[in-house]
């Protein structure tokens, strides 16, 4: 088996597109003008920054001056949160709902204005992993200042019935905030149609730099400044403008979102092989839905081997990949994602994710299919959780959330 | 995560990886809840560890301080397998990430774990030569 290199963390960033890199360049030496000067170097670039908003607003199905460009998906998910907090609070309105596996940017957020005086309803999620749009209706109240849910989980990609929530909401004149940095380019987003009033979302996901983001803020509502100073973002995100970043978001946006029907055609399957061809291995579980789930993400949990050591194995033979493993975590517990779906730690250890970028192929999944099996019955050789599961009999329960011994 | 290239080649090739079948010591340490278990294996003739094998379930840092541990055990004396400290794993790994230096605690604790079990199996009570080591917690 000849070693191979493959990129299988596209969930944890990308590489800048050569189209996307192709149209920043200008930016950096030639047209290096600040937006607010009055010569024609800085008049260019304003007009750069009005076609570059223009263009990210028709890829959401909003309008320029609803995008506000950020640093990224947790600038974004910040300003949304804490901005409508402190807004909103002022007309008593102290509640906020959110789901117990969102990112933390969004949970830490929420964790932040708990300490400062809000009631926050965290929503289980069904083992499937997957919000019910009817707990979000449930949980509404007089003082629902906001409602944020993710639109696909960054670990296990599943998708959110955003439309559905969204409706709730507009019904109860509740805003609506969802952080989509794992969704554009990877399902269609119209947040008109999807009534979602704020998303969040980061260029370094679908191949434009790291360090540059946008917040979608629909018409009408008023966000406090983010950052006091010039004028820049409507006054609301004083600063310079990251000139070559917001050119190269643009590109990217339009890239990412062109096709992305034929793009999943694609992929899906490749997906499929590798979830059925993994699961072969015994004492294996997908995580999250397999249906309500992106096109190009693979999470699986494989028992008694633990994540970090599966991640340098796979590192050994060419291939990058991510876990959700207490020990990749830095913390002693494993992926409050995985936790969510109510696996058991010994369980959520062992997990794997893969998220494939667009130039996959069949060839890598064969790779990483007769890698996999290598590697965990190594893993397993060595493993006294493996020892004592074969000798005391020990097996994943029916719906392969907790260990059992077998009668 | 960091590793220095002693952790990575102590992952990738550990050294004395296994079982032994008629070990005079056996020592496990750590849990599955956690994420980190480590088994050590000793064959102990006379004062001398003449071999020694572990089994480790746990990230790479925690593979790699097993595989150096028993490394540095075999042939030594039990009283210069006692002397063994985690600093001194950690060093002989030119270094851990702060995160991971908890493994080469369990390192530690694995090989006394281990000579717990042997004087215990010698009828000796292990407490005043080897000192406690956690218990493991079960669920």
């Amino acid at each position: 088996m000849e070693k191979r290199y493959i990129y299988a963390d596209n969930a944890a960033t990308t590489a800048v597109s050569d189209a996307v890199l192709e149209e920043m360049l200008p930016y950096f030496k030639e047209h290096y003008g600040n937006p607010s000067s009055i010569y024609a170097l800085g008049r260019e670039n304003e007009r750069a920054i009005i076609d570059a908003r223009a263009r990210v607003a028709k890829c959401l199905g909003a309008q320029p001056n609803e995008i506000f460009f950020t640093a990224g998906g947790s600038e974004s998910d910040n300003w949304a949160i804490k901005g409508t907090a402190d807004r909103l609070a002022a007309k008593g309105k102290k509640h906020i709902i959110t789901s117990v596996f969102e990112h933390h940017a969004v949970l830490h957020t929420c964790e932040f204005l708990e300490k400062h005086g809000f009631e926050i309803t965290y929503l289980s999620v069904s083992p499937e992993g997957l919000i019910d749009p009817a707990d979000v209706e449930k949980a509404i109240r007089e003082d629902t200042a906001l409602v944020t849910i993710m639109y696909a989980n960054n670990e296990i990609g599943t998708v959110q019935p955003i439309a559905e929530i969204g409706a709730i909401c507009k019904k109860h004149g509740v805003l609506f905030h969802t952080d989509a940095v794992q969704a554009v380019g990877h399902v269609d987003i119209d947040v008109k149609a999807q009534n979602i009033d704020m998303l969040s979302l980061s260029g370094h996901k679908f191949h434009a730099p790291k360090g540059i983001g946008a917040l979608y803020v629909r018409r009408g509502i008023q966000l406090p400044n983010l950052i006091h100073g010039g004028g820049q973002e409507s006054g609301k995100r004083a600063g310079t403008e990251n000139v070559p970043g917001i050119i190269g978001l643009a590109k990217a946006i339009e890239l990412a979102t062109e096709n992305i029907s034929a793009k999943n055609d694609r992929i899906r399957p490749l997906r499929d092989k590798l979830i059925d061809g993994i699961l072969q291995i015994d004492q294996t579980r997908l995580n999250g839905s397999r249906e309500q789930r992106l096109a190009t993400n693979i999470n699986i949990s494989i028992v008694g081997i633990e994540g970090e050591s599966l991640l340098l194995m796979l590192d050994h033979y060419g291939i990058q990949a991510s876990s959700g493993s207490a020990c990749t975590s830095g913390s002693l517990d494993p992926s409050h994602v995985l936790l969510s779906l109510g696996l058991v730690h010994e369980v959520a250890h062992g997990s794997l994710r893969l998220s494939l970028g667009e130039d996959f192929t069949e060839e890598d999944a064969d790779y990483i299919l007769e890698s996999m099996p290598k590697i965990v019955t190594y893993l397993r050789s060595m493993s006294p959780m493996w020892e004592k599961m074969q000798q005391e009999h020990i097996r994943l329960n029916a719906d392969k959330t907790r260990l059992v011994k077998e009668d | 995560m960091n590793y220095s290239e002693k952790v990575m080649d102590h992952f990738i090739n550990p050294r004395n990886v296994g079982e032994i079948p008629d070990a005079d010591g056996v020592g496990e340490v750590g849990n599955a809840k956690c994420g980190d278990i480590m088994k050590m294996y000793l064959k102990i003739e006379g004062n001398v560890i003449t071999d020694c094998k572990f089994k480790t379930f746990g990230c790479g840092a925690a593979v790699a301080t097993s595989s150096m541990a028993t490394e540095m055990i075999k042939g030594r004396t039990i009283e210069e397998a006692l002397q063994l400290t985690n600093k001194a794993v950690m060093e002989a790994l030119d270094g851990l990430p702060p995160v991971k230096v908890h493994c080469s605690v369990l390192a530690e604790q694995a090989v006394k774990a281990a000579l717990t079990d042997y004087y215990t199996r010698q009828g000796i009570d292990p407490e005043p030569i080897v000192g406690k080591v956690p218990e493991m917690e079960e669920e």
